[in-house]
C-alpha cells in the first residue's frame, strides 16, 4: 500500500470557504467624530475602543493639549485632547465628552493614543474617489493633519491623518 | 516526504555557540594535564561535528573533524600541551564560528582564514609525535578522494537498530551517508522483521541493514559514525578477507545514488506522525545537558529554564487558584462573622503573588558574568596583538541583570575594554618607566547601587589625555577655542561623533568610531555613562544601567492632587523641616542643613509646574534623596504608603519625559509617575539656567 496516496485522501486543514459571507459595505470605513459644531473622521481600523472621560494622571511639564495617561487593562495610555492641539472650540469635559483611543501604527513605532473629543457621531462609508483635496490655506490645523474633505449630505467631512497625530511634539520646560 | 530537518537548526546553532564559547574559555584556563577540561572541549567539539554532520553544514564538519583530531591526541595524552597549540585551537575555535556563521546566514565565509587555520591544524598534526592514525584521517579529511596508497579493507557491518532508535532523533540514512564519505558503501535492507501493517507502530523502525564498505579507514573510525547510535543498535563489524566481494550473493544497492538508500529509509520517514519532532528535540536537548553538567560553566544565549523553576511556577499558579477560588466562595454570602478568614485569605493571596512574582523575576535575570566571560578571551588576544601584558580583574559577577538588558550591553562594554587596553594601558616600557609594574591591569566590576546596575571598565594606564581632548575638540570646531570646561565636560567630549586621539589608527581601535555609538547604545537602555581619569593613573569608565522590567520598592508621596512615585532606594531619608535649618545663599538657593551635609530644596510643585497645598518651605516634608552622589530634598505634601511597583514604559505610547523613569499602576487602578531623581536635578537645572537668562535680558 503506498502511504502517500493515504495521506493526500486527508483533507488539508487550515483552508476554510470564504463562500457564503457577505461583504455588506464597500469602499473604507471612517469613524466620525464632533470637535466644536465640526466634523472629523478618521480610519475606523486604527480605533482601538471609545471610552467615557475620565480624570487622567498629569504627565510633569507636558504640551497644555496632553491632559495625562490612563491605565487601559494595564497600559499606559497618553490623552491628548484634540480640541486644544486644533485649537477648536473650547475644552470643556462633560458627560458626553469622549476618548476615542487610536492604535497607530507607523514605520518608527505602534503607539496607543486616546484623543479627547466632544461626541462620536457615525461610521462613513466612502469611496477612494470621494475623498477631496483640502484648500491648502485658511483655519487652524496644520494642513499636514488632513488627508481630505468628504461630502456627505450638505456637510462637509475633515477627514484626518493618523499618521500625523502620533506625533507628540518633545516637552519645553516653561 | 521527510522530517523537515531545518526546524532543528536553530536550536543546533545556539547550542554550537555555547559549544564553542565553552571551548574558548576552557582553552584559555587549560593546564597541562588538566584531562577534565580538554575532556570537554573534546565533547563540545564532537557535538558539533556530529550536529552539522546531521544538518548537512559539510565545511563545519570538515574544519571541526581535524580539530576534533587534535584534541584527540591531547585527551589521550598522545601530545602534550602547549602553548602553540592552544592559541591554534583558538584560532580554529574562530573559524568555526565564521563557519557556522556562514552557514547559518547562507553566504560564503572569507575561505582564506579557515585553509590558513586548516593548514596549520594538520601542520601540527604531522608533528613529529602524531601517530599514523591520525595523519590518515588529515589525508582523507584534506583531500576528499581518498589516498590510494592505504590499504583497503572490505568491512562487512551490521546494523541492527533497537525499534525506537528514529525516535531519540537519529537517522539511519544520515549515518549511511556518513559512511559513505570514507570510502564505498553498499546498503542492503533485511525487511523480514516487519511486522504486518496493522500492528506496525509509526514511530518505530522496523528494518535491519547489512552494509559493506570498502574503505581504506580503520574499524574506528566506523565505530565513530554509529557513536551517537552505539546503545541503541547491535553493531557488528567484520573485515572480510576476501577480496572478492563480488562473491556475495547479495545484489548491493551502491549509494552513490543516495535516493536509493532514501527509497529504503522513505517506508518509516512516511510513517512518522507530527509528534515525531517533539520527541528529537527532548532527546537532543537532554544530550546537551548532560554534557552541560560536566563542564563548570555554562554559557548560553538564550534562557533556559529548569524544569524545577517551571515546576514551581506551576505550583505557585496553582495555590493562587486555590486562593481565589476561596475568596470568590468566601464573598457569595458574606459575613461580618468571615471577616477572620477574609483576612487570612488575602494574607495568603499577598503571599502567593509575592512568591510568584519573586519566580517570575528569577527566571530574567541572569548574572552578569554571562557579559563578562567573552573578556579574558579578548584581553588575551589583544594583549597578543599589541604586545602589551595585561590582566584582566572581574569582580562581581554574580551580580543580577535583566537578560534584555545583558543583551544590548554586551557590545558597547566589549568596545569600552578595547580601548582600555589599546589606549588605556601604555606599553612595558612606558610603564616601567613611570615606575609602574610592568603589567597592566584591567579591572571589570559590576555591582547595585540605587536601582541601577552600575558596571565599570578601569585600567591603570595613562589616563585620558585632557588637554590632547580639549585640542582636538578646538580643532574640529567641537568647542569654542577659548571656552573653559570642566574635567567632566572635557570627557564628555570622548563621546562626540568623530572624535579620537589616538596618535595612531590601529586595527583594535581609533577611528572614533564607536565611542558615540558605545554612549547613544547606553541611553537607548536608559542608562548613562561616566567617565573619570587622572593623567598617568588610569581611567574609570562607569556605565549606570537600569534594572529594567524589575518591579520597585517605592514610597509614595503626594503633591497636590498627584501621587508620585519615589524609588526607596534613592532615598536618604524623610523629615520634617525645621526653620532654623534652612538656609537661603547665593541669591535665592535654599539650602537645608543635614549634619553637616548642605542639601538644596526641591520644590516637587515647581518642577512640574503643579498646584500644591503647601508652598512654604517651613514645616514641609523633605524627602532627601541621593543621585550620582548629589544629595538633595524634595519637598512633598504628604508621605504616603510603601509599596512595590511594577515600572510601565511612559515612552512607549508616549515619549520619555525628563524626571520620570516610568509610571505603575496603583492598586486602585490610577496612574502614577515614578521619579527619576537624576532627571529632577536636571530640570531644576536647567530652570536656574532659563532662570538666570531672562534676568540678564531684563538686565539688558
Amino acid at each position: 500500500m503506498n502511504i502517500q496516496t493515504l495521506a493526500s485522501e486527508i483533507p488539508e486543514q487550515g483552508e476554510q470557504s470564504l463562500e457564503g459571507i457577505d461583504f455588506i459595505t464597500s469602499g473604507d470605513q471612517y469613524l466620525t467624530f464632533l470637535l466644536s459644531q465640526e466634523q472629523y473622521c478618521i480610519d475606523i481600523l486604527c480605533v482601538e475602543e471609545i471610552r467615557s472621560w475620565e480624570n487622567p494622571t498629569k504627565i510633569p511639564n507636558a504640551p497644555d493639549y496632553v491632559k495625562g495617561v490612563i491605565n487601559m487593562r494595564g497600559v499606559i495610555v497618553p490623552i491628548i485632547d484634540l480640541r486644544q492641539k486644533f485649537n477648536i472650540g473650547e475644552a470643556i469635559y462633560s458627560e458626553t465628552t469622549v476618548v476615542i483611543v487610536l492604535t497607530i501604527e507607523s514605520p518608527e513605532a505602534t503607539k496607543t493614543i486616546g484623543f479627547v473629543v466632544d461626541a462620536v457621531s457615525d461610521v462613513l462609508n466612502v469611496e477612494q474617489q470621494e475623498i477631496k483635496p483640502a484648500p491648502p490655506f485658511g483655519g487652524c490645523i496644520s494642513p499636514h493633519y488632513i488627508d481630505g474633505l468628504v461630502n456627505v449630505g450638505d456637510k462637509v467631512v475633515t477627514l484626518l491623518n493618523v499618521q500625523a497625530m502620533q506625533v507628540i511634539e518633545a516637552h519645553q520646560l516653561n | 516526504m521527510s522530517i523537515d530537518l531545518s526546524q532543528f537548526i536553530p536550536s543546533f546553532l545556539e547550542e554550537s555557540f555555547e559549544g564553542l564559547e565553552l571551548m574558548e574559555s576552557s582553552l584559555l584556563n587549560l593546564e597541562a594535564g588538566d584531562n577534565e577540561t580538554i575532556h570537554s572541549i573534546f565533547r563540545a567539539a564532537h557535538s558539533i561535528k556530529g550536529g552539522a554532520g546531521t544538518f548537512g553544514f559539510y565545511k563545519v564538519t570538515e574544519f571541526t573533524h581535524l580539530v576534533e583530531t587534535l584534541l584527540d591526541e591531547m585527551r589521550d595524552g598522545r601530545r602534550e600541551i602547549v602553548q602553540s597549540d592552544v592559541e591554534i585551537l583558538l584560532g580554529a575555535v574562530d573559524c568555526i564560528r565564521l563557519l557556522i556563521e556562514s552557514a547559518r546566514d547562507e553566504k560564503e565565509c572569507d575561505d582564506e582564514k579557515i585553509i590558513q587555520t586548516s593548514k596549520l591544524l594538520s601542520q601540527t598534526l604531522h608533528n613529529e609525535n602524531t601517530t599514523e592514525r591520525s595523519e590518515e584521517s588529515i589525508d582523507q579529511n584534506l583531500n576528499s578522494d581518498t589516498s590510494d596508497e592505504a590499504p583497503r579493507h572490505h568491512w562487512n557491518i551490521e546494523f541492527l537498530p533497537e525499534h525506537q532508535l528514529v525516535q531519540t532523533g537519529n537517522d539511519p540514512l544520515l549515518l549511511f551517508n556518513a559512511l559513505a564519505e570514507l570510502g564505498e558503501l553498499s546498503v542492503q535492507a533485511n525487511v523480514d522483521n516487519l511486522p504486518p501493517l496493522t500492528d506496525m507502530c509509526a514511530e518505530e523502525l522496523y528494518l535491519q541493514w547489512q552494509l559493506t564498505l570498502v574503505s581504506s579507514c580503520s574499524e574506528q573510525e566506523i565505530e565513530e559514525v554509529f557513536e551517537w547510535v552505539e546503545d541503541e543498535c547491535q553493531l557488528n563489524i567484520s573485515e572480510l578477507d576476501t577480496l572478492n566481494k563480488e562473491n556475495n550473493n547479495q545484489t548491493p544497492v551502491t549509494i552513490a545514488s543516495e535516493n536509493q538508500v532514501a527509497d529504503s529509509t522513505q517506508f518509516y520517514l512516511q510513517n512518522t506522525t507530527p509528534e515525531t519532532p517533539k520527541e528529537i528535540k527532548n532527546s537532543s536537548s537532554k544530550n546537551s545537558s548532560t554534557e552541560k553538567t560536566a563542564a563548570k560553566k555554562v554559557e548560553v544565549s538564550s534562557i533556559r529554564v529548569g524544569v524545577d523553576k517551571v515546576d514551581s511556577l506551576i505550583n505557585l499558579v496553582g495555590e493562587l487558584v486555590i486562593t481565589q477560588s476561596m475568596l470568590s466562595e468566601l464573598g457569595n454570602d458574606f459575613n461580618l462573622d468571615k471577616v477572620e478568614r477574609l483576612n487570612a485569605g488575602l494574607e495568603q493571596l499577598l503571599q502567593n503573588t509575592k512568591e510568584l512574582q519573586e519566580s517570575v523575576m528569577r527566571i530574567r535575570m541572569l548574572p552578569i558574568s554571562f557579559a563578562f566571560n567573552r573578556f579574558p578571551r579578548l584581553i588575551h588576544d589583544l594583549s597578543k596583538k599589541t604586545g602589551k601584558s595585561i590582566e584582566l580583574i572581574i569582580k562581581g559577577e554574580q551580580t543580577e541583570l535583566d537578560k534584555t538588558v545583558m543583551e544590548q550591553i554586551g557590545d558597547p562594554l566589549v568596545h569600552l575594554v578595547r580601548n582600555a587596553a589599546d589606549h588605556g594601558i601604555e606599553t612595558a616600557e612606558v610603564r616601567l618607566a613611570n615606575g609602574k609594574p610592568e603589567q597592566g591591569t584591567i579591572t571589570l566590576d559590576a555591582y547595585h547601587q540605587g536601582g541601577n546596575i552600575v558596571i565599570e571598565i578601569n585600567d591603570d594606564g595613562g589616563g585620558i589625555d585632557r588637554q590632547a581632548v580639549l585640542n582636538k575638540a578646538k580643532e574640529k570646531g567641537i568647542v569654542d577655542a577659548n571656552a573653559t570646561l570642566t574635567d567632566a565636560q572635557v570627557f564628555d567630549l570622548l563621546f562626540e561623533p568623530g572624535f579620537s586621539t589616538a596618535k595612531e589608527v590601529s586595527d583594535i581601535s581609533g577611528r572614533g568610531v564607536g565611542m558615540d555609538v558605545v554612549k547613544r547604545n547606553i541611553q537607548s537602555l536608559g542608562g548613562r555613562i561616566q567617565v573619570e581619569s587622572q593623567q598617568g593613573k588610569g581611567s574609570t569608565f562607569r556605565v549606570h544601567l537600569p534594572l529594567t522590567l524589575a518591579i520597585l520598592d517605592g514610597q509614595l508621596v503626594r503633591v497636590g492632587r498627584e501621587v508620585y512615585i519615589i524609588p526607596l532606594i534613592s532615598i536618604v531619608e524623610s523629615l520634617q523641616v525645621q526653620n532654623e535649618l534652612i538656609n537661603r545663599v547665593s541669591g535665592d538657593m535654599v539650602l537645608y542643613r543635614l549634619r553637616d551635609d548642605n542639601v538644596p530644596v526641591l520644590p516637587v510643585y515647581q518642577l512640574f509646574n503643579l498646584p500644591a497645598n503647601n508652598t512654604e518651605l517651613s514645616n514641609a516634608l523633605l524627602v532627601v534623596v541621593e543621585a550620582d552622589g548629589q544629595k538633595v530634598g524634595l519637598m512633598v505634601d504628604d508621605l504616603l504608603a510603601q509599596q512595590q511597583v511594577v515600572i510601565k514604559s511612559l515612552k512607549d505610547n508616549y515619549q520619555q519625559v525628563e524626571g520620570i523613569s516610568g509610571a505603575t499602576i496603583l492598586g486602585d487602578g490610577s496612574v502614577a509617575m515614578i521619579l527619576d531623581i537624576p532627571g529632577m536635578i536636571n530640570i531644576a537645572l536647567q530652570k536656574a539656567q532659563y532662570e538666570q537668562k531672562q534676568l540678564e535680558q531684563e538686565v539688558m
